[in-house]
């Protein structure tokens, strides 16, 4: 009786009905729970990249794993190999480039990761493949195959376990490699860890998010939290708070508005990252206005003293 | 007290060039001997960074090479011979780590694969932590922290690594006196426990009060030995003035030798 009541109450609020409504498709579960999943693993891996000021190096791991997908679906093997290879790969480039030249990190990132991509996108024009390049580019997880979804799951749990069990190790890279070497651990070993990670998490995320976005969910949820807090650890609770929420709204919005899904989660992500900027609690922009109003007013008291 | 063998470090034919190709570093040698406190003296851009960062294997000398006890650089860091206290401007201090847990990363090369902090690994810490005299912000984020308390809680990280050798880059730059005068105290303690202490400093007032021994250096090594004989006027002068004319000469040989 009491259920039922409660029941109809919850019945009556139409959010409640517009998130339950659409659970009765099969696609849209599966896309709903893919898109959680990727949140997580994103949000994740984002608090160490946002601190370690890698965001250009995500976008260059992503865009380089196109010739990746192109090659693998035409040699028949699983899609996430052939992107990791490539994803990786770049990364080594990128790295034995700089080693060797005086260009600065950026224009050799730059250079490299367009060379990538450039190079799959004649391969995806020339080779004879099912690979749609929408799909890559945008992604597609309303329409997501159980083959995919598998990958995306094997690739999201690697990154997750190496996180886990590495994730002091990852942070102390990030804070002070310095201090790593000064105590002897493997700062090389430490640095092609985290670009491992990295590719793998843009393995992840890519039939979610497509590689045009992915680089938002690598950057966005660690900035949010960053904006927000002093701590690692709500750092990472934070981020994948806001991830997952706009991972599955976003997926909510893109089934009832028929919008690109990628777009629709970067779109509410962006819109936390601004009120997380503005209404932040010490780093907001209220705030330090805030602060800077009182500092003033103390500085004034100063003076008349 | 628990003391310990002191160590020595040598510096041997040191050049030092980063990617702009300039020297930033040329044959400098120099022994800092086992514990000792030992100051390094020299103008801004001198290359006293740089010497640490070299001796610390940060760096890769173009030419030279640096023994620490004996051993190689690499080897001393396994074994958790050296500590470095870096210069301020080298840390993020907007990084999201707390005061304590800066200090627990001294520890994390004595601990298992996973970095799971032993007893003996938070006694450390705790005690590190009560010797800078920092237990009280130790939850603070490293941002939160005046110059002086920035400076002690990198400190204690090096207490809690239990490093022989312990090199501090400018320890005293934003420091107050009070600060300045605990940190000193603190140092000669660690003397006597026998570590062997490299410190660079400007405040040249102090360095007769406490460094045992003096090296100069202005983009090589310009004197060293005993703080009496070495701090004198005229090699002051020389360091922040103009090079010595057998330096210069010497540099002259150097590149037409290379020409
Ligand atoms: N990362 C770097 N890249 C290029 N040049 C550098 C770098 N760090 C220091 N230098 C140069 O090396 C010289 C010595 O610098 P440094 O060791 O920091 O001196 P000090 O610590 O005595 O002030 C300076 O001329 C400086 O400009
Ligand atoms: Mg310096």
């Amino acid at each position: 009786m009491q259920t039922n009541l409660i029941n109809h109450v919850i019945g009556a609020i139409p959010l409640w009905n517009w998130l339950v409504e659409p659970l009765q498709y099969g696609f849209l579960v599966r896309a709903i729970l893919v898109s959680a999943f990727v949140g997580i693993v994103c949000a994740v891996l984002s608090c160490y990249i946002t601190l370690k000021g890698w965001s250009l190096m995500g976008d260059a791991v992503s865009h380089a794993v196109v010739p990746g997908v192109v090659v693998a679906y035409a040699l028949n093997i699983p899609f996430a190999i052939g992107a990791f290879i490539f994803g990786f790969g770049a990364t080594v480039a990128i790295g034995y480039v700089k080693s060797k030249t005086r260009l600065k990190e950026d224009a050799v990132i730059g250079v490299i990761f367009t060379g990538f991509f450039a190079f799959g996108l004649v391969l995806v024009t020339k080779i004879p493949s099912n690979v749609d390049l929408f799909h890559i580019l945008f992604g597609n997880v309303l329409g997501i195959s159980q083959a995919d979804i598998i990958q995306t799951i094997i690739a999201g749990s690697l990154t997750l376990i190496i996180i886990l069990l590495r994730r002091k190790d990852l942070l102390l890279f990030c804070f002070d490699p310095n201090h790593a070497k000064a105590i002897g651990l493997n700062t090389q070993l430490m640095y092609y860890t985290l670009l491992s990670v990295l590719a793998l998490t843009i393995v992840t995320a890519l039939q979610t998010a497509g590689i045009i976005m992915v680089v938002a969910m690598l950057v966005t949820p660690g900035s949010i939290a960053y904006l927000l807090t002093d701590r690692f650890d709500y750092m990472l609770i934070i981020s994948a708070i806001s991830s997952v929420l706009s991972c599955v709204m976003g997926t909510y919005v893109s089934y009832y508005f028929d919008v690109s899904t990628g777009g629709a989660i970067v779109v509410l992500m962006t819109i936390l990252f601004i009120l997380a900027m503005i209404f932040g609690p010490k780093y907001g922009i209220i705030a330090q206005q805030f602060t800077k109003g009182s500092l003033e007013d103390l500085n004034q008291i100063a003076d008349i003293e | 007290m628990n003391t310990i063998q002191p160590l020595d470090i040598t510096v041997d034919n040191l050049s030092v060039t980063y990617n702009n190709a300039k020297l930033a570093l040329y044959n400098a040698s120099c022994r800092v001997q086992a514990g000792t406190i030992t100051a390094l003296v020299g103008p801004n851009g001198g290359g006293k960074s740089t010497l640490f960062k070299s001796i610390m294997g940060f760096l890769k000398p173009a030419v030279g090479r640096i023994i620490v006890g004996g051993l190689s650089v690499g080897k001393a860091q396994k074994k958790q011979l050296m500590a470095y206290v870096p210069q301020a401007d080298d840390v993020d201090w907007n990084f999201p780590v707390s005061v304590f847990d800066v200090v627990m990363m001294g520890r994390y090369g004595y601990m298992n694969f996973l970095r799971i902090p032993t007893s003996k690994d938070r006694r450390l810490v705790n005690e590190s932590l009560e010797r800078v005299g920092m237990t009280e912000f130790r939850d603070r984020q490293i941002g939160e922290l005046s110059g002086g308390q920035r400076k002690r809680a990198f400190l204690a990280r090096a207490l809690a690594q239990q490093g022989q050798v312990i090199l501090l880059d400018e320890p005293f730059t934003g420091v107050d006196v009070k600060t300045e005068k605990r940190i000193i105290d603190l140092l000669i303690q660690l003397r006597v426990e026998g570590h062997t202490i490299l410190i660079s400093t400007h405040d040249l007032a102090s360095v007769a009060t406490f460094c045992d021994r003096t090296i100069l250096l202005n983009r090589t090594i310009l004197a060293s030995g005993t703080t009496e004989e070495t701090f004198t006027e005229e090699n002051l002068s020389m360091t922040f003035g103009g090079l010595p004319l057998n330096s210069i000469n010497h540099m002259f040989n150097h590149q037409s030798e290379a020409a």
